[in-house]
């Protein structure tokens, strides 16, 4: 090789250097600018809506009476989705990625990733026209026989179309989430810790409690977290699998209503003001969402020394 | 001789002591499906209560003799690893089910002559009714959708991925943890959260401000799902990156090699298997979303093969149109068969998808321990 080639190699690298740095900054402002978008014309589209009178709005007792039980429903479809989906995704990860036999773990991702992969409005079809009609029965048993808690009041849905079938359906559609990154994250384990806990005597379980999940910590936040994100923002599959209506705190009966469906059922023939109220309901819904990552963030950041980056 | 000879025959049957038999599962099994089977004969038998019974018959007998023989240690082992288990058993009741679901559902409509092949342009009410009442063929197909779907994708798909590879590799390479960087991972974040329609709502009135009021094509539904894709890849992507051991890069840095040949030839095949499943994930999220869809591109019956012009319709809108206003509202039958037919192949295509991410994955993934 000889001294002219190493020197314009050099050159074409200095250029590429700058030319490669600069792209990838442009690319992370361009997210900034399109999120700044995002929220200016959220912003300015609702204020109408937040500051028109009372009894203009929907309900006739100003923005926030209307908001109010819709946003508890979206906090109650979400929180069932994850109470169902978390200790449900993190087993699917554990087993994909510790207990299943090694020929047959990457086909079991697979499988997982094709859940992913099935479209909401599939995921509603199905709970609407399946799921909803099967358990129903169950619904009944609960309110003959847990009546006396408030959230298994009766009478119980006849048609199954309730605030916890949805909550089920958001569960199935999130779960994939979870478990798909959690398992990317577990098979990062480093293999010396998990040798070292096995080496020392530990069972499996031992084994998988002192080394694998204390460094899959964070990374199984930023999944639930993501869960959770799409269990907020979720359209389709509850606006066909719910039967909406006021807030009840009876899961099984037929009511409540989350932003999103809300939003969905009702924008595409709204006009004037009714637009305004319901870009303000999407802005709450946004405002919302940044809080729960904001906390997961910080949760994040508290953990960072377990983090993959060496 | 004989002195030490004695400690070590006792070792020894302290090892093989206190074990459960090798058939020890299986019989514990036998005898959880029995006990379940004779339990729900008392209160009427069904199938899925015979196996979430004996489930539960089973976890509890095999950690009880495994507390019992073992000690605790193991026990707990034990029922970790039937709750394990039990959690992607009941994974997959849903999987099942809805594929199920489609397909019994799906094939009809699938088979449907000129199914794949025709628009629903000109198709009426009134060819329904006939379908209905006469048993003439199901016409009307989802060519349209099919085509509107993948351009749309593919749009979205090619501002995405430079655009989060991008901003990954800034994150990761050249951030350093500064207030830029630390702003930008915050709010990927924060648009990991955006409701997919407020990203609809987002496309529509940026081309409705920018182009002319009421511009809904197919380029306006892409960059809505680009929306929802973006923080997607990145957040995948820059987990991946982050993961590639420095040692790598430093090793590459040894050599004289640029930064930026280091994260093309060095960084990023080293990751690629990662960020391929990552975009597929992505890609597998975008392309089932109806509501952005609906908003951005509008809903059209004929084909319409420019997605920079004119609305769009797609296979998610598809089936969410032919399920809530079917083409014959008297006879909602021939519609709900093509929206389930629609959805076969809205899942055969992401299938399809995803195994060719799987390929190209596993071609570039470097070896590795595992």
């Amino acid at each position: 090789m000889t001294a002219t080639t190493l020197t314009s190699t050099q050159g074409a690298g200095r250029a590429g250097d700058k030319i490669f740095s600069g792209a990838a900054l442009a690319a992370g402002c361009l997210i900034l600018a399109v999120l700044f978008g995002v929220a200016l014309f959220l912003v300015v589209q609702a204020i109408p809506a937040l500051t028109a009178p009372a009894d203009e709005i929907q309900g006739g007792k100003g923005f926030f009476a209307y908001i109010w039980p819709i946003v508890i429903g979206t906090l109650i479809a979400a929180v069932i989705a994850l109470v169902i989906a978390t200790p449900v995704a993190i087993g699917v990860a554990l087993f994909i990625s510790h207990f299943a036999p090694r020929g047959l773990a990457s086909g079991l991702g697979y499988v997982v990733d094709l859940l992913a992969a099935i479209p909401s409005v599939v995921y509603g079809a199905w709970g609407a026209a399946f799921l909803a009609k099967e358990i129903s029965p169950a619904y009944n048993w609960l309110a003959a026989n847990m009546g006396w808690l408030p959230i298994f009041q009766g009478p119980a849905s006849a048609t199954g179309k309730t605030i916890l079938t949805a909550g089920i359906v958001l569960a199935v559609m999130v779960l994939p989430i979870i478990t798909s990154l959690s398992r990317e994250i577990f098979l990062q384990t480093p293999k010396l810790h998990e040798e070292a806990a096995l080496a020392l005597g530990a069972t499996r379980w031992e084994m998988i409690k002192m080394s694998v999940l204390p460094f899959a910590r964070p990374g199984i936040i930023s999944a639930v977290m993501l869960g959770l994100g799409r269990a907020l923002g979720e359209t389709m599959a509850v606006a066909l699998v719910l039967s909406s209506g006021a807030l009840t705190a009876s899961l099984i009966q037929s009511g409540n209503q989350t932003i999103a469906a809300e939003i969905a059922l009702n924008f595409p023939e709204a006009s004037g003001l009714k637009v305004s109220t319901l870009i303000a309901a999407g802005l709450v819904l946004f405002i919302i969402t940044l809080a729960v990552n904001m906390i997961a963030r910080w949760i994040i950041t508290r953990h960072k020394e377990f983090s993959g980056a060496n | 001789m004989t002195s030490t000879l004695t400690p070590v025959r006792s070792k020894r049957s302290a090892l093989t002591k206190g074990q459960l038999p090798k058939y020890a599962p299986y019989a514990v099994l036998a005898a959880a499906l029995i006990a379940g089977a004779a339990i729900l004969a008392l209160v009427g038998f069904n199938a899925f209560g015979w196996g979430i019974v004996s489930a539960i018959l089973f976890a509890v007998g095999l950690v009880s003799w495994s507390a019992a023989v073992e000690g605790s240690r193991k026990a707990k082992d034990k029922l970790a690893t039937c709750l394990v288990v039990g959690s992607f058993l009941i994974a997959l009741l849903p999987l099942i089910s809805v594929i199920w679901t489609v397909l019994v559902n799906g094939i009809p409509g699938l088979l449907a002559p000129g199914f794949m092949t025709t628009s629903m342009n000109g198709v009426t009410g009134v060819f329904d009714n006939k379908a209905v009442e006469e048993g003439a063929p199901v016409i009307g197909g989802i060519y349209h959708a099919l085509l509107g779907t993948i351009q749309i994708t593919l749009l979205a798909t090619v501002i995405s991925v430079p655009v989060g590879l991008l901003t990954a590799i800034y994150l990761v390479e050249y951030g350093e943890d500064g207030r830029l960087a630390r702003a930008i991972t915050f709010f990927v974040d924060v648009m990991t959260g955006i409701p997919s329609i407020v990203a609809g709502l987002f496309a529509a009135a940026f081309f409705f401000a920018v182009v002319g009021p009421g511009t809904k094509t197919g380029a306006v539904a892409a960059v809505a799902l680009s929306v929802l894709m973006i923080p997607v890849v990145v957040r995948s992507s820059e987990e991946m990156l982050k993961i590639v051991p420095n040692e790598l890069r430093e090793a590459a840095y040894a050599l004289g090699v640029r930064k930026w040949r280091t994260i093309i030839k060095v960084v990023i095949p080293t990751a690629i298997s990662g960020i391929a499943s990552g975009v597929t994930l992505a890609i597998a999220r975008v392309i089932g979303e109806t509501a952005p869809i609906l908003v951005t591109a509008g809903f059209a019956t004929s084909i319409n093969s420019n997605v920079f012009s004119g609305w769009m319709a797609s296979l998610p809108t598809f089936i969410y149109t032919q399920i809530l206003n079917p083409t014959s509202p008297a006879n909602p039958d021939p519609s709900s068969q093509r929206a389930w037919g629609a959805a076969l192949v809205l899942i055969i295509l992401v299938m399809v998808l995803n195994l060719g991410a799987r390929l190209i994955a596993r071609i570039f993934a470097p070896k590795s321990g595992r």
